[in-house]
């Protein structure tokens, strides 16, 4: 019943710390010499690229923990991360599509990291749809978790053979090597950006495992005294 | 000696059964009656290891059967719903391949004779798609007539799709089985009269879907 | 040990025998599948040998993919897995078994008609042998995965299209290395390294995946 105390706050937490970093990197720093005002996508792409990188770890730790502990929590927890993970790897490459356009000239380019993030996204698709899939829920739980850590296994394989191919086919590789000497209202802006999105992945998910609990738990003594109390 | 503590069963939204124990010692035999849907199946597949109960543990010996599940597989013998044989295969083929899965020692002409023994002698070479149901059935059950060092047998639905002949034959092979100190435990969801030659215990499953109020 | 490895090695074989017009319906979707790309691009000889290894592997791999969810269902269907499941025998040995035949009927097909097929896309002669080696190292991996895949998936509403998408993103570093083998060894760079990783990645697969099958499997009844 922590997770329902905690997650107003983290969501508020989100909320400010959000508007703070927008405020910074949209108002206060500077336009980049290069890109000019475009490069401010930048303060929503990067974080969300880290982010959805991070949140597959996670959810392939919890997959493993659930595993080898037989522990419920963990296999909900990784399940209510996935759907967040998802959408910032969406978010990645939707703002990397409309970076890429002024400053690439494309939206698309077959770039390594760009293939990467997309090769991530079908593996966040994958476990969700086995997740959603499979109506036993011991046998979901499970599956995705099993899912979770292939893929994870093979993220650094994917990575590398993607490296190598595009190594080979890119002659002139699209590559944009973010200006060393950062302004430090950028890193600033950035770094707030990207603790808000922490924030709201720790409230997201904080909302979206606890229904799972309660749905899971249904037969506990616990959740039929809660649901008795809220009846009266 | 087998024992089931306090197993409970989900499937889907429903609780099938809670708090439900029994044990079964050398030479019992447990008959599971209950309507359809009333768990019978699931049940089995708990004792067998091939499900994980929801709550409780069912136990081989005194320790539970997750803990040493090859030696408990090496003791028990299960026969699902479902034939388990192959139709593009002959019946002795299937049954080669039963006991060499089972890691059962038998050789060929052991398996002539239990098929023969099932009614199965003229029908060694036909791949099971060009015969009856039943004829099917009785070349799954076969395998009942080699496992005799399978101490434990858990067996669903076993009459179902035999003659009246068969039923007999079967149930004579039970009876042995349960002489000889093993023990038999199947599922039947009508009141097959079943001649075991002893008394054959029953679990209805109806005792113990209690508080299924709670379920939903 | 070996015993229960043979004997479901045998009993898939003899089943790959009994409907051996399965093993010719896959070769002829790879060979169908191969044949419209030149509709699709042009029949110009540059083009065609510039795409060849890429068009090859693509359809090598969607015609492993096809046949991947026959490889337990009927098992399950017909209760030949829970009979596997609960042999006393160490699981991953006849997991490994089903993968073996699996391969012999749906890979080693493949395997053999791709360099035939390389000739209508005017390959250079010096690919062709790489070529069969490339997929003689990567189709096994992807049978290995790919089984994985089938066993998550069994049982599944729709589950053909899932075993895609799970399955698929998997499949693209064999594909990278496969394809690029046979560039190499025609551009002259030699396909030693691609060949070399192609066999990393089939051992980890190797070594890997049954016991993630196994795994799998016994998550079915869960």
């Amino acid at each position: 019943m922590l997770a329902g105390r905690l997650a107003p706050w983290c969501a508020g937490l989100a909320a400010v710390l959000a508007a703070l970093g927008l405020w910074l990197g949209f108002f206060v720093a500077p336009a980049d010499a290069v890109q000019g005002e475009v490069y401010r996508v930048i303060f929503i792409h990067v974080p969300a690229a880290w982010m959805s990188m991070f949140i597959y770890l996670l959810m392939a730790f919890w997959s493993a923990v659930g595993l080898v502990m037989n522990t419920r929590m963990s296999f909900l927890l990784a399940r209510a991360l996935a759907p967040t993970g998802a959408m910032f790897c969406f978010v990645a490459l939707w703002t990397g599509a409309l970076w890429g356009r002024p400053t690439w000239g494309a939206y698309w380019a077959w770039d390594a990291r760009l293939t990467l993030q997309l090769l991530l996204l079908f593996l966040y698709f994958g476990f969700i749809a086995l997740t959603r899939a499979i109506a036993e829920p011991n046998r979901a739980d499970r599956a995705g978790a099993l899912i979770a850590l292939v893929g994870a296994v093979n993220v650094p394989v994917i990575y590398f053979s993607v490296q190598w191919w595009s190594t080979l086919h890119q002659g002139a590789s699209v590559s944009f090597s973010r200006a060393p000497s950062m302004a430090a209202t950028m890193l600033a802006g950035m770094l707030t950006m990207a603790l808000a999105a922490w924030a709201y992945s720790v409230a997201v998910v904080l909302w979206r495992v606890r229904p799972m609990i309660l749905v899971r738990e249904r037969h506990a003594d616990w959740v039929v005294r809660l649901l008795a109390e809220e009846r009266v | 000696m087998l024992e089931c503590c306090d197993l409970a069963c989900v499937r889907g939204d429903r609780l099938l059964f809670q708090r439900l124990s029994l044990r079964l010692g050398p030479g019992e035999s447990l008959r599971v009656a209950g309507p359809n849907g009333a768990g019978k199946t699931s049940l089995l597949r708990l004792v067998a290891g091939l499900a994980r109960a929801e709550a409780g543990e069912v136990r081989w010996q005194g320790a539970s059967i997750r803990q040493q599940a090859e030696d408990f597989r090496g003791a028990l013998l299960y026969l699902g719903h479902a034939a388990a044989v192959s139709a593009q295969l002959t019946a002795l083929e299937n049954l080669r391949f039963a006991c060499a899965v089972a890691g059962l020692a038998v050789d060929q002409d052991a398996c002539v004779a239990a098929l023969a023994r099932v009614g199965l002698g003229g029908a060694l070479d036909l791949p099971l798609a060009a015969l009856s149901q039943g004829q099917r059935r009785r070349a799954g059950l076969a395998r009942l007539f080699l496992a005799a060092s399978r101490t434990l047998w858990v067996l669903d639905e076993p009459f179902t799709a035999l003659d009246a002949e068969a039923v007999r034959l079967l149930a004579a092979q039970l009876a042995k089985h349960c002489a000889a100190g093993g023990m038999v435990m199947f599922a039947t969801h009508q009141d097959v009269d079943v001649d075991l030659g002893h008394a054959c215990r029953v679990l209805d499953l109806g005792d113990f879907v209690g508080e299924r109020g709670r379920a939903c | 040990m070996l015993r229960v490895f043979l004997a479901v090695l045998r009993r898939e074989l003899l089943l790959v025998w009994r409907e051996r017009v399965d093993v010719l319906v896959t070769l002829a979707f790879f060979v169908i599948v191969t044949g419209l790309f030149p509709f699709g691009v042009g029949a110009g000889a540059g083009q065609l040998r510039a795409i060849a290894p890429g068009v090859l592997w693509v359809a090598a791999l969607l015609s492993v993919l096809l046949s991947l969810h026959r490889l337990f269902e009927r098992d399950f269907a017909e209760g030949t897995l829970e009979q596997l499941l609960l042999s006393p025998e160490p699981a991953v040995l006849w997991v490994l078994a089903k993968m073996v035949a699996f391969w012999l009927a749906a890979g080693l097909p493949v395997v053999v008609a791709a360099p035939v097929l390389a000739l209508a896309f005017d390959l250079d002669p010096a690919g062709l042998p790489v070529l069969a080696a490339a997929l003689a190292l990567g189709t096994p991996s992807l049978a290995l995965v790919g089984a994985l895949g089938a066993a998550l998936t069994l049982g599944l509403r729709g589950g053909g299209m899932l075993l895609a998408l799970i399955v698929l993103p998997l499949f693209v570093p064999v594909l990278i290395f496969g394809a690029g083998a046979v560039e190499a060894e025609i551009s002259g760079v030699g396909a030693r390294a691609h060949l070399l990783l192609l066999g990393g990645i089939l051992a980890a697969a190797l070594a890997l995946a049954p016991p993630a099958c196994v795994a799998a499997l016994r998550m079915v009844n869960d």
